[in-house]
């Protein structure tokens, strides 16, 4: 069941849920990349990648700009094709697989919404349901229970449509948007990169909280330290298209790659030093 | 003022007209898929604008001057000046809906490919309704430009307003001119103003 909690609840942020969500729940994989390799015009994005994302499990690509996160999370889905290596959803082949149905077991959310601006917020969450023939009904109904449970008021946001929301009410529907029909894997390409500092918490605050009840798996890209150990059971640290290191948070705080210390220093608060 | 007498004036009219809708109608038919087509196409796409810009720096007369002699598609009458009209009308629509594809926000397309849409769902339920305020502009411009272009149609049978407007010139008299050059001018407004409200009404929120 979906969670009944509202915006102001997700507001607090204790770290007790952070640490309860980090956790795999079970050690099975949704997800297998098996020596992945890309490149695009001739020059190597991806190398020799080998990722698994386990059930319920957030799995953070961090990566500075053109490390090759966004590359490797398209590779999932199918909208970049690989030149070498395997990947494995549920347990079967992706490319053996029908792109198409595929991608709609598989949540996507990208940086600014993607909401269609033609349609209302109602007719953007029920697209999947949609496509899959689900009864009308059953689809609104399951718009409902979404966006409250992303934190917005059905009856007040449902027939508005993408240009009457802000930033963050946004990226809300782009989750509802792809969590309509349930998919087993959510794809994020920093969904919350664009947003203020203060709605982006928020939002990653609530992005816990839906874990926490509904237990997705996830494929999580940023370039932010911060979220990913806020958001990530393990961070997977991408450097020229490389697989560095794949470590839990904790054990990343801790890490001692030139790439990872680079990130790491980033945290620094050299305003808080006398 | 003795122009010539109500009817004729009304009959030519709507044989103006009738040249006008074939024409669209033509254009738009070839010019909207061309462009769906087109849109993914880069290369072919740099031929076929190119192609429709020359179509477009002929000068009317000489085109209608070109088709005549050629067999099949040339002769005196309406058929040949409605090939000359859609050659100039193809450009605006297929550039227009070219721009209107792909023009639609690139995180658009992509957010609809990654749910799971097929090209077909993509291209009817995305592209087109985002790209049809573009389009609709397009069969705006070229219809009123037909509408004036039109009038040359009479130089070779092709009939329309264009008769009074030559018939004025060849006989120096204005008003006979005027018969021609009006209500065609009314036409275009109107045209313009009708097309523009629809172009509102269908713009997508």
């Amino acid at each position: 069941m979906l969670l009944r909690g509202t915006y102001g609840q997700a507001k607090a942020c204790p770290t007790a849920i952070m640490a309860y969500c980090n956790q795999p729940v079970s050690a099975s994989p949704i997800l297998e990349i098996r020596n992945l390799s890309c490149a695009i015009a001739g020059r190597p994005v991806l190398r020799e990648i080998s990722l698994t994302v386990a059930e319920g499990e957030t799995v953070v690509l961090l990566g500075r700009s053109g490390s090759g996160k966004t590359t490797l999370l398209k590779t999932v889905n199918g909208l970049v094709r690989p030149n070498g290596g395997e990947i494995i959803f549920q347990g079967r082949s992706a490319a053996a697989q029908d792109p198409i149905q595929l991608r709609r077991r598989m949540g996507y959310v990208i940086q600014d919404g993607g909401l269609f601006p033609h349609w209302t917020v109602e007719a953007n969450i029920g697209l999947v349901p949609r496509l899959e023939n689900w009864p009308p009904e059953k689809a609104a109904a399951r718009t409902g229970e979404l966006l409250t449970a992303v934190g917005l008021a059905p009856e007040e946001f449902r027939n508005r449509y993408p240009r009457q929301l802000s930033g963050g009410q946004k990226q809300r529907v782009g989750i509802a948007r792809a969590l309509a029909a349930d998919p087993p894997l959510l794809l994020m390409d920093e969904p919350f990169a664009a947003l203020d500092p203060i709605t982006r918490f928020d939002l990653q605050c609530q992005f816990l909280e839906l874990r926490r009840t509904v237990r997705k798996s996830a494929l999580f890209v940023t370039h932010d330290v911060r979220e990913a150990l806020m958001l990530g059971s393990r961070i997977a640290l991408l450097k020229d298209g490389a697989l560095d290191l794949v470590l839990t948070p904790h054990e990343f705080l801790a890490a001692q790659t030139p790439e990872a210390l680079a990130f790491l220093r980033s945290l620094d608060e050299p305003w808080r030093r006398e | 003022m003795n122009g010539p007498p109500l009817s004729e004036i009304l009959t030519l009219s709507a044989q103006h007209l009738e040249l006008v809708l074939i024409t669209i109608a033509i254009a738009a038919a070839l010019g909207i898929p061309a462009a769906v087509y087109l849109a993914r196409r880069p290369t072919p796409r740099r031929w076929a604008v190119w192609f429709a810009n020359v179509g477009q720096t002929i000068p009317s007369l000489a085109l209608f001057g070109f088709l005549l002699p050629i067999p099949g598609i040339g002769g005196i009458g309406q058929r040949t000046a409605i090939i000359a009209l859609c050659i100039y009308a193809l450009l605006p629509i297929l550039r227009n809906s070219l721009s209107g594809i792909l023009g639609v926000d690139v995180s658009v397309r992509e957010s609809a490919v990654a749910m799971g849409m097929t090209p077909r769902q993509v291209l009817w339920q995305v592209e087109l309704p985002l790209a049809s305020p573009s389009i609709l502009a397009g069969l705006r411009i070229a219809t009123v430009s037909t509408i004036g272009a039109a009038t040359i149609a009479a130089a070779i049978g092709g009939g329309g307003l264009g008769v009074f407007i030559f018939r004025g010139l060849a006989m120096a008299d204005t008003p006979t001119i005027l018969a021609g050059a009006v209500p065609a001018a009314i036409m275009a407004l109107i045209a313009d103003e009708v097309l523009e409200w629809i172009e509102r009404k269908l713009s997508p929120a």
